[in-house]
């Protein structure tokens, strides 16, 4: 075991999981917007397996990280307004919905890989340009803490300041006032001249877009490929820390990269050859998904209005 | 410019079948309070939500100061200067005062947090209120509530305040307050529609008064030259009596409600309660007062078997029903008279004769057996609609079509027809017009005379001070007090209901 507690061992541990971390902090951080609106968003594996695949066809076929980024958003927000639709202005069952997408998405994505790549062993990679590292000069260089934080993909870069501007929207700004209000009592805000339904709409349009966000990075940086339930559960994991992050995309943060480091570790305790059986090992991140939700449950505060519908009395 | 700030002309609002307005008329003059009285369902509400822009009227126009306006949406309401407190107050409990104040202003993106809160202090001192603007409002006693209500109307420049049955849940000192405000109010010139039912509160504040009736206007005249029997009969129509005819109890000492150290768990902590005693004698009607949410609730479903018991006793004619069913206790001859008489006092979708015996399914003259005897249940249903002047569309209408008071009336009807020893009655008027309060009055009056005990939980003073031969005041799950007949004023109840001892009580 000498081989493992070394410093390098420790700062590849902790850079792999910066890196594990993104796709859940990305989606967790639109979940926040959705679920301060009143969404339950359930469907957010559904919306980060469409990022992932659509943005991996865009980006095998055209070679361009912008486009395939852009299409990676822009299919999870298509998922997101299908349940926006439906839940919002149809008042279908929020949680119903978003199960049933989660299963579309699922035979979805994998129907469309196999028609565009066929049945094959060896998945094709995108290979794009900038899905790999980049450095950030000088602060990269700073030892330990220059390998774990500063020479990561650009898109980790770009993650950090979206929680930070998404933390200053949603307790700074009168758009995320707006925001907690129609998930907190809707019909207060509705008297206060919030429109309920429009602040929904636009909480599941920025969730599906991060949430599209978050397969990109997956297939397009993680993975360089596409498979089948690429997700493996992750939009299911940042569900839970958003509960465990208390709806703030701070501590969301936080519980994401503790929860990404626990899955690299599992990853290297895999390769080292620990003498356990590497389901157990697989287990790992959770288990410690269900413990957070453990410690959690006592104290969660959840929006007041949370996965109800809301309907404008009749005029 | 014109002296009226708002003018609602010939408004008319259909909900399908039903005319809620039917060319309503209503000015408001500037720096006025102006009452809009009804009985529930006259349409003060439907004509208040419409003059804020969550209804759109079927016909007529609104004008304000003197201009036509459209107003299709509360945020063009707030934009031209009116504001509304709803009866249910319209804040987020989660929020702190500032935040709820400016939830939904224009103009700035990133809030002005240190601006907010200068400007909320100003004008709370403005109008001596005392709100901190840190505070979170899922912390602030009610009347604390309604304060940053009326500060988020001021807040946005409002020259109109609509406050709708707006001291409901206020203790009277808090109401107190609240009227002083509304006077400084008018003094600088602001106008104020006061929806409310309660006419003594019309007669004190108003300035003139618009009476509705049926979605109808009846007429709007000054108070200055009212009564308030003179308003009643504009409001129901026919002559009210308000003084309740009814001669001092027999005093018996027969015990039929003994509670002996009673703590049960409450929805929250301020309704938890704490070691209380208390006892009742046949022939006597005890009065539970207390603003809402100290307990009484809790009180009631202990006793009736609805919430269990955690320690101490409950007596019912000296057998001990502690945690006894529903069943047994109804078996033990209590009858009760539910708070929500839609949820838990009736089945909405069934018909005068099955409610009637939703509590009486083992009484062999309605059902034998197993089988329903819907003769003898028709018949009782036929004496009781008689007796009790219920009004209905069809005989066989299911109950959820009743008004409010009719519905009242079969509730209290099949629960003083078991002839109980223990009526428990949960706020038997609330919401109810003035004519309805009278009746049922005087039926309790009646079921305290043919020798029942009589648990009357009410948050109406009026209510307690005129039908109770003793007075028990709950404050945070105790009994702050218990007031004799001869000392049962509204003075002393007000005090003890804010907690407070008097000196010199026997049970200080």
């Amino acid at each position: 075991m000498s081989a493992v507690l070394t410093p390098v061992f420790f700062v590849t541990l902790l850079a792999a999981g910066v890196r594990m971390s993104m796709p859940i902090l990305l989606a967790a951080t639109g979940e926040i917007f959705a679920e301060r609106a009143g969404v339950l968003n359930i469907n957010l594996e559904g919306q980060m397996l469409m990022g992932a695949m659509v943005s991996f066809l865009v980006g095998y076929f055209t070679h361009n990280m912008f486009l395939s980024l852009m299409a990676g958003m822009i299919s999870g927000v298509l998922m997101a307004l299908l349940m926006a639709v439906a839940c919002i202005t149809w008042h279908a069952q929020q949680v119903v919905v978003g199960i049933t997408l989660n299963m579309f998405a699922l035979g979805f994505t994998s129907f469309w890989y196999r028609v565009a790549f066929g049945v094959t062993t060896s998945p094709p990679k995108a290979d794009l340009p900038g899905s790999g590292e980049q450095a950030i000069p000088l602060l990269s260089k700073i030892p330990f803490l220059g390998e774990i934080l500063f020479n990561q993909n650009f898109l980790f870069y770009i993650s950090v300041v979206l929680v930070i501007v998404a933390n200053f929207v949603i307790f700074r700004t009168q758009f995320g006032l707006k925001l907690r209000a129609s998930g907190e009592y809707p019909k207060a805000a509705e008297t206060m001249g919030v429109n309920v339904q429009r602040m929904r709409y636009v909480s599941m349009i920025i969730c599906g877009a991060l949430a599209g966000l978050g397969g990109t990075f997956l297939s397009l940086i993680s993975l360089n490929r596409f498979v089948d339930n690429i997700t493996a559960s992750r939009g299911f994991i940042a569900l839970a820390i958003v509960i465990f992050g208390k709806w703030n995309p701070l501590l969301v943060l936080a519980a994401s990269l503790l929860f990404g480091t626990t899955d690299a570790l599992q990853l290297r305790l895999q390769a080292v050859g620990v003498e356990l059986p590497s389901q157990f090992l697989l287990m790992l991140p959770y288990v410690l998904t269900i413990l957070m939700m453990i410690i959690t449950a006592k104290r969660s505060e959840s929006p007041a209005a949370l996965a109800q519908d809301y309907q404008r009395e009749s005029i | 410019m014109s002296k009226h700030i708002l003018r609602m002309d010939q408004i008319t609002k259909v909900f399908g079948k039903m005319t809620a307005n039917d060319h309503v008329d209503l000015t408001v003059r500037k720096g006025e309070i102006l009452a809009l009285l009804g009985e529930n369902g006259a349409g003060k509400s439907t004509l208040m939500n419409i003059l804020y822009g969550l209804y759109k009227p079927t016909s007529g126009q609104i004008y304000f100061n003197g201009e036509p306006v459209s107003i299709n949406s509360p945020l063009k309401a707030i934009e031209l200067g009116i504001g509304m407190v709803h009866q249910h107050f319209m804040l987020i409990p989660a929020f702190k005062v500032w935040e709820n104040v400016v939830l939904g202003l224009g103009g700035r993106v990133i809030l002005d947090e240190a601006a907010a809160k200068e400007k909320i202090r100003a004008l709370a001192s403005e109008y001596q209120l005392e709100v901190d603007p840190d505070a979170r409002i899922s912390n602030l006693p009610v009347g604390l509530q309604q304060q940053v209500e009326i500060l988020k109307v001021l807040y946005r420049g409002s020259r109109l305040l609509i406050l709708d049955e707006p001291t409901g849940v206020l203790t009277p000192s808090e109401k107190v307050k609240l009227f002083q405000t509304l006077r400084e109010l008018t003094k600088d010139g602001f106008s104020v529609i006061f929806i409310s039912h309660k006419l003594d509160e019309v007669m004190e504040i108003s300035d003139r008064v618009t009476v509705l009736c049926r979605g109808k206007k009846i007429g709007t005249v000054d108070t200055k030259d009212m009564t308030k029997e003179k308003l009643a009969r504009l409001m129901v129509g026919r002559d009210v009596v308000f003084t309740v005819e009814k001669t001092a109890s027999k005093g018996s000492q027969d015990k039929v409600l003994e509670i002996q150290d009673l703590s049960v768990k409450g929805r929250r902590l301020a309704s938890t309660i704490k070691h209380l005693n208390l006892t009742i004698h046949a022939g006597e009607i005890l009065g539970v007062s207390g603003v809402d949410g100290n307990g009484q609730s809790e009180l009631v479903e202990a006793i009736t078997g609805l919430r269990p018991v955690e320690s101490g006793k409950v007596l019912i004619d000296g057998k001990d029903m502690t945690n006894r069913s529903p069943a047994e206790i109804i078996k033990a001859k209590t009858a009760l008279v539910p708070e929500d008489r839609k949820k838990v006092g009736s089945v909405k979708s069934y018909n005068i004769e099955k409610n009637l015996i939703l509590r009486d399914l083992t009484n062999p003259a309605y059902c034998k057996h197993g089988i329903l005897n819907y003769k003898a249940l028709e018949k009782t249903a036929d004496e009781i609609i008689q007796e009790y002047d219920i009004r209905l569309s069809e005989r066989q209408s299911p109950v959820g079509a009743l008004s409010g008071g009719n519905l009242q009336k079969v509730i209290l009807a099949r629960e003083i027809k078991s002839q109980p020893r223990l009526l428990v009655a949960m706020h038997p008027t609330r919401g109810l017009d003035v004519g309805a309060i009278e009746f049922i009055h005087k039926k309790l009056i009646e079921a305290r005379d043919a020798g029942a005990a009589v648990l009357l939980v009410s948050a109406e003073l009026e209510e307690i001070l005129s039908l109770s031969d003793r007075v028990v005041v709950m404050s945070g799950g105790r009994i702050s007090g218990e007031l004799g007949e001869k000392d049962i004023t509204m003075e002393k109840i007000g005090l003890l209901m804010g907690g407070e001892k008097l000196g010199g009580s026997a049970n200080g």
